[in-house]
């Protein structure tokens, strides 16, 4: 009996996975998180890249929650390749969590589409021909916030950002760009929430201005923490604790923070126009800067699909580089590390009525690439 | 003018003073936590993995209050009464079925807990972080002696900590519900058996653990972030805490939780700027960050080899 259970597993495994033989249907594997500390940003990816493939019925999605651990990421990756059969990867957001999933990924000859983590070892000697990054690479929009400093006149920068991947990234890319002295740099511990320690150092250390890299919760506490504390500092940052999911919790504390992003709403091209129209419509609330690049990352696996079959890699690889789809950024294309060469923008944290939004005040970078681009031989 | 070096180890000076307050704020809110699962583990001999999830029952509570009537002292009698009440239902419905139970099934139990309690508690209010701020009365700072200036909210966070450290020990010496609670932890069956009625005594305690941190989270919550799954990560602090302290004596987990704040706080400060007398400066800070972060487990390792049962734990 119980082999003959086994047999009828089998059986239905092949049949359900000879439905997708079919080279025009592409599996996806989503693997974000959804729950816990830093959901809201795996939520706001999901949503986003599932608006753009909605209605496409050539794309199946199977989504599952990391919970922000390395090994259930690793887990779920090894179970989506090797019983699920799926044909690409994304969804990943933390940086730590994409280096444990994505080299074995593409090494087993999956592709990954990167919606959010960029670290610099992905993009310089680690790069690989599967791998694509859709957002950024970690550095650029820190490279940006390293630049508008010099612009603004800031000598002398307090940096801190968390002891992970991203957050090395982060503070390498401020410093690249940025031509002042540093007053003080601080790594905290990730998911840390309570940054009374590290106010008090940025007081004492004579500062003229502050660069902060803390995604997520983390940002908010930071803020709210910084503005009670009475500092009057001006402060930079990257989009990132300033995005649309998190400006309501952070609350006027946010208002006027110049924050660096490659995506803002007010973005004028009409792809940009209907992304924002059809996810307020979609999901009643504003879209974040992650819910760009999700929707970016289904748009530019469908223009792929619409150029060549998935199980012909080579051609579907050729298809995906050209990036031949109406990004919600506008100018979007991949250098040779498949990263973006995209504008980067100054953003202003403003009061839209009772809403806490952005709006562009400049562009900082234009046709931004990374630095890791030579590093690369694929 | 003072010279330039002066100037400078009296800044050193006020930094190290102004950080050793940040630790106590830390531990005075590890110790709301702390008391809370120490006493229900003494008394009911019940290990609480669910204790953080009234930590956020109580952030909830207090931001959906504070946003209907806008006013921060009604958020926190919400905390309080948001909690307890959560504290009130979980014990009846589920709790009590464990305590006979072995320590394996309950650590099974409340870990089914929180998943349960966080997947609910983001039905009803979203993946997104909740708006809670402290009161205008307390932003800002003041001065304390001449030059150090401080948060007004952390000296409110460190006064309400060691005010309900003083009631917990009024309750606990000189009420009769002390004496009930004490007896409990000596010799559950013989106090059941002098006619107390043990299973409200049970209640009680449970919601009062729950209770205290339902307040540490409202409290914290309002100068950190409002949202599922907050309460973990203090949770395992707060169980290095009674263990460093002694499970089940509220005197170890408010002497440990001073130690572990304090710790914490003045090692992830204090340990890159030393590194940094031998090494390079951006080595220097990412590896005293990682120590840093270790400095507390460190602590408890060392303790526990000297006192095998915590600073005030029965051996």
């Amino acid at each position: 009996m119980r082999k003959f259970t086994t047999t009828l597993g089998a059986l239905l495994v092949m049949a359900t996975s000879s439905t997708f033989a079919d080279g025009h249907k592409v599996k996806v594997g989503m693997i974000t998180t959804l729950s816990g500390g830093g959901s809201g940003l795996g939520i706001d990816v999901r949503d986003g890249f599932m608006l753009a493939v909605k209605g496409n019925k050539n794309i199946s999605v199977i989504t599952k929650d990391d919970q922000r651990k390395p090994d259930i990421a690793v887990q779920l990756a090894d179970k989506m390749i090797q019983s699920d059969k799926v044909d690409v990867l994304t969804g990943i957001i933390w940086s730590n969590l994409a280096m444990a999933v994505v080299p074995a990924t593409v090494n087993q000859g999956k592709f990954y589409l990167s919606p959010n983590a960029g670290p610099s070892k992905l993009a310089g000697k680690g790069c690989h021909k599967n791998y694509f990054n859709v957002a950024w690479q970690n550095d650029n929009l820190h490279e940006a916030a390293g630049g508008y400093a010099n612009s603004a006149g800031f000598k002398n920068s307090f940096i801190l950002a968390p002891n992970y991947p991203a957050g090395k990234d982060a503070l390498t890319g401020y410093k690249r760009f940025f031509k002042g002295k540093l007053a003080g740099e601080i790594y905290t511990k990730l998911g840390q929430k309570d940054y009374a320690a590290e106010i008090a150092q940025i007081r004492a250390s004579g500062a003229d201005s502050v660069f902060f890299f803390l995604p997520g919760g983390m940002g908010i506490g930071f803020m709210k923490q910084f503005s009670q504390s009475g500092i009057k500092l001006p402060v930079v940052g990257p989009a990132f604790s300033f995005d649309q999911g998190i400006l309501k919790a952070v609350g006027d504390a946010a208002l006027g923070v110049k924050n660096t992003s490659q995506w803002s709403k007010d973005i004028d091209n009409a792809a940009n126009k209907k992304f924002v129209n059809d996810f307020k419509s979609e999901y009643g609330r504003l879209p974040s800067l992650y819910a760009s690049q999700g929707y970016d990352t289904g748009k530019l696996l469908i223009s792929a699909m619409s150029k060549a079959k998935i199980k012909d890699m080579d051609k579907f690889r050729d298809a995906l580089r050209k990036a031949d789809f109406s990004s919600t950024r506008g100018k979007f294309s991949f250098d040779t590390n498949h990263h973006p060469i995209q504008d980067i923008y100054v953003r202003e944290v403003i009061k839209e009525g009772k809403t806490l939004t952005n709006k562009i005040v400049s562009v900082g970078l234009k046709d931004h690439s990374n630095a890791y681009v030579s590093d690369c031989k694929m | 003018m003072k010279s330039p070096k002066t100037n400078n180890s009296l800044m050193t000076l006020i930094l190290f003073f102004e950080q050793l307050l940040n630790g106590i704020q830390f531990g005075t809110m590890l110790f709301l936590m702390s008391a809370g699962l120490t006493l229900i583990f003494g008394v009911m001999g019940l290990i609480n993995l669910a204790h953080g999830s009234f930590y956020m029952i109580g952030a909830f509570s207090a931001a959906l209050i504070a946003a209907l009537t806008e006013s921060f002292w009604l958020a926190l009698l919400a905390s309080l009464a948001g909690a307890a009440i959560a504290g009130v239902l979980i014990e009846i419905i589920i709790i009590r079925r464990l305590y006979r139970r072995d320590h394996l099934d309950q650590v099974l139990a409340t870990f089914a807990l929180i998943l349960l309690l966080s997947e609910g508690v983001r039905w009803c209010f979203g993946a997104f972080p909740l708006y809670l701020n402290i009161p205008n009365v307390l932003n800002g700072t003041v001065p304390i002696f001449d030059n150090i200036i401080y948060s007004k909210y952390r000296l409110f966070i460190i006064f309400m900590g060691f005010l309900i450290a003083l009631g917990l020990y009024i309750l606990i010496t000189k009420t009769r519900l002390g004496i009930r609670i004490r007896a409990g932890q000596n010799d559950r069956q013989m106090i059941s058996a002098l006619g107390v009625d043990i299973s409200k005594l049970y209640t009680i305690v449970f919601a009062i653990g729950a209770s205290l941190a339902g307040l540490a989270g409202a409290m914290i919550g309002a100068i950190q972030s409002v949202e599922v799954g907050m309460g973990e990560p203090i949770l395992i602090l707060a169980f290095v805490v009674i263990v460093i302290g002694g499970i089940g004596s509220i005197k170890g987990a408010l002497v440990g939780s001073i130690l572990v704040g304090v710790t914490d706080t003045i090692g992830r400060i204090f340990l890159p700027e030393l590194l940094k007398v031998f090494m390079e400066s951006s080595n220097a800070t990412s590896v005293g960050s990682s120590i840093g972060s270790m400095l507390i487990y460190i602590l408890m390792a060392l303790i526990l080899i000297i006192k095998p049962s915590g600073l005030f734990g029965k051996s």
